[in-house]
């Protein structure tokens, strides 16, 4: 187990990880050497295999910002479909838009996650060249986010609980989506969500692209994985705009504050989930069943929840997002009246009688 | 230029040549004909020969489009803190901000609060285009939730000129929220059957189209405005592509159906007044 999890195939290792690709390259080698001399190096490659451990402790807990972008795109991250595969029992997906047609960047259906039915809806990005073709890589069409939409509100209505996968570059940015109103699309989406009678969880598990992944991230809970990013630009477009330079992704990407850790100091999202050492990418059956936990924990405790109760706590939450110093004006300012009123009220309590004076 | 003359004295006068005042005339960027600015603000800043619209500063946007002195600014005080502490080049989002408040003689990319159009009560949002690109961050979220806010409270239609060039990247991730935030507000509102009317100007794009710009019970546009998802060079620079003439224009949203009409900029107050009285109840 230890051996699959920690080899990967060649090709595969991100620039800043040559020493783990090396020990890598190390161990093969020793296995190599012992199935044609029959010589035994299994202590060796033990003792290589802990040394791998410990570069990737010490890489992963340093990742830039950059970097964690880096890890997020990773081309073995698991994807949307590999999360229907192995947490969803029984998924059946739901197609069309009823409009225009069938997005394959978006993909809806019924589902079972831990016990409980739920409706996925989910970006998927595609592993095989032709998939990714066919998925836009990742990229929704405005038909996508009304599909999306239109399967939420068939789940209100049997109050079956919401569950979105976000994975995304960002909302296509083509001829045919400004025609067909992209923006409008996201924007329903957007307030349709903050009012759905039934539970959402948001899970970002690869790229959290702007407007593209808020068209399906509205909800009671947001969370992330450890290695994924969000962010309002991709790096590389607030580079070229802002630095106006497109390789200046790597300061972008560090001024963004797009990982979960900045994100999680900021009070943006609610929860990091773990990622196995060396990123989800290592070890998929991890991360997988971490995000199933994470489902099955939140949507019992949200399904306690009494709906309106629900809605009232999504709406606060959405109406304080970046509200720092009118908020804290304003608890300032009811703060001091309250203490004003405790004044007064303790000036009206009717003094207790004095106590006669110590002798 | 008055410096030089100073410089290269002659000794013919002994006061220096007043230099003409500063932008007396202007070039239309439609057609490109030289106007005098005068004619062109006596005629709300559009091009008289070509009805280009010119983008103008929320002061000047709420004094053509409300009765004179009916404006009652809310909420002005909100200044925005750099959470992120971004740094972008070799300057900051702190001086950013301090040079574009100076630049536009707003503290931030929107102003709201209550007036009246033709004797109508209502709460006006209004973008500032000079601040930071009329972007959306923090406080212009804020501000524009307060202002549906009052719009409820008060019971009055809620009139919103958009002009933004999007989310705000220098505030990130709280800048993305501001579009789940707005439009989660407008969702209240709606609930409430209150009247929102959405007025897209040029530009209208990123993350306030793809929120509250676009959620409007009725939708007007300036002519010739440039409103979309993705700006278009983005377009362009994705799909390799020239784009077609007019595209992401006021008309092309109205031909494809997202953009109920398009109300030259003299008509706004009339047009917005109408509807108004359409919709009391």
């Amino acid at each position: 187990m230890a051996e699959n999890n920690n080899n990967i195939a060649g090709g595969d290792y991100l620039e800043f990880e040559h020493n783990v690709a090396e020990i890598d390259r190390q161990m093969n080698e020793l296995r190599r050497l012992s199935s044609a001399k029959g010589i035994d190096y299994s202590t060796e490659i033990r003792k290589l295999q802990k040394d791998q451990v410990t570069e990737l402790k010490k890489v992963y807990s340093t990742l830039s910002a950059w970097q964690t972008v880096q890890v997020a795109r990773h081309p073995k991250r698991p994807l949307l479909n590999d999360y229907l595969n192995l947490i969803v029992k029984d998924f059946r997906p739901l197609h069309g838009d009823r409009c225009f047609g069938d997005d394959k960047a978006i993909i809806t259906g019924l589902g079972q996650i831990g016990r409980e039915k739920v409706l996925v809806v989910g970006q998927n990005k595609g592993r095989t060249t032709n998939e990714k073709i066919a998925c836009n890589f990742g990229c929704p069409n405005p038909e996508g986010y009304r599909k999306a939409i239109a399967k939420m509100k068939f789940a209100e209505k049997y109050g079956i609980p919401i569950v979105t996968f976000i994975d995304t570059p960002g909302a296509y940015p083509g001829i045919g989506a400004e025609e067909r109103g992209q923006a409008r699309a996201i924007a329903v989406n957007m307030m349709e969500m903050s009012r759905m009678k039934v539970p959402i969880i948001c899970i970002v598990i690869g790229e959290g692209g702007s407007g593209g992944a808020l068209g399906i991230g509205v909800g009671d809970k947001l969370a992330m994985l450890e290695y994924a990013y969000y962010s309002v630009i991709s790096p590389e477009g607030c580079a070229a705009i802002l630095w106006r330079d497109g390789s200046k992704a790597p300061l972008a990407a560090e001024a963004l504050k797009l990982t979960s850790k900045d994100l999680t100091r900021l009070k943006l999202i609610d929860a990091v989930i773990n990622e196995p050492l060396g990123g989800a990418h290592r070890n998929l059956h991890d991360t997988v069943y971490n995000v199933e936990r994470y489902i099955v924990k939140n949507l019992a405790a949200l399904k306690r929840t009494k709906i309106d109760k629900l809605l009232e706590n999504r709406y606060e939450k959405l109406r304080s997002i970046g509200t720092s110093t009118s908020t804290a004006e304003e608890i300032a300012k009811k703060t001091l009246i309250s203490r004003e009123r405790l004044k007064e009220a303790i000036e009206k309590i009717p003094l207790a009688k004095p106590v006669p004076a110590k002798v | 230029m008055s410096k030089k003359t100073k410089k290269t004295w002659n000794g013919f006068s002994l006061k220096p040549r007043l230099d003409l005042p500063e932008g007396l005339w202007v070039r239309c960027s439609g057609c490109e004909h030289m106007l005098y600015r005068k004619n062109v603000e006596e005629n709300s800043n559009v091009c008289p020969e070509c009805n280009c619209h010119f983008r103008i500063s929320a002061d000047v946007r709420i004094k053509q489009l409300v009765d004179e002195g009916s404006f009652e600014e809310v909420s002005s005080e909100l200044t925005t803190e750099d959470r992120l502490e971004f740094k972008f080049r070799d300057t900051t989002y702190k001086k950013r901000l301090k040079a574009d408040e100076k630049k536009s003689g707003a503290k931030e990319a929107i102003r709201i609060g209550k007036a009246f159009i033709k004797g109508r009560g209502i709460v006006l949002s209004a973008m500032e285009p000079n601040f930071l690109m009329g972007s959306m961050g923090s406080v212009v979220g804020e501000k524009f939730c307060r202002s549906v806010e009052l719009a409820m409270a008060e019971k009055l239609p809620l009139v919103v000129i958009c002009c933004s060039g999007g989310a705000r990247m220098h505030e990130g991730v709280i800048s993305l929220g501001q579009m789940a935030k707005t439009s989660a507000v407008l969702a209240k509102y709606d609930e409430q059957g209150g009247l929102f009317i959405s007025v897209l100007t040029d530009p209208t794009t990123g993350g306030v189209t793809a929120s509250f710009a676009m959620l409007g019970d009725v939708t007007i546009a300036e002519p010739g405005a440039l409103i979309g998802f993705a700006g278009p060079r983005t377009i362009a620079e994705t799909i390799k592509v020239e784009l077609p003439e007019g595209f992401q224009r006021a008309e092309f949203l109205v031909e494809h159906g997202f953009i109920d009409m398009i109300v030259s900029r003299k008509d706004l107050r009339s047009e917005i007044a109408r509807l108004i009285d359409y919709c009391k109840k």
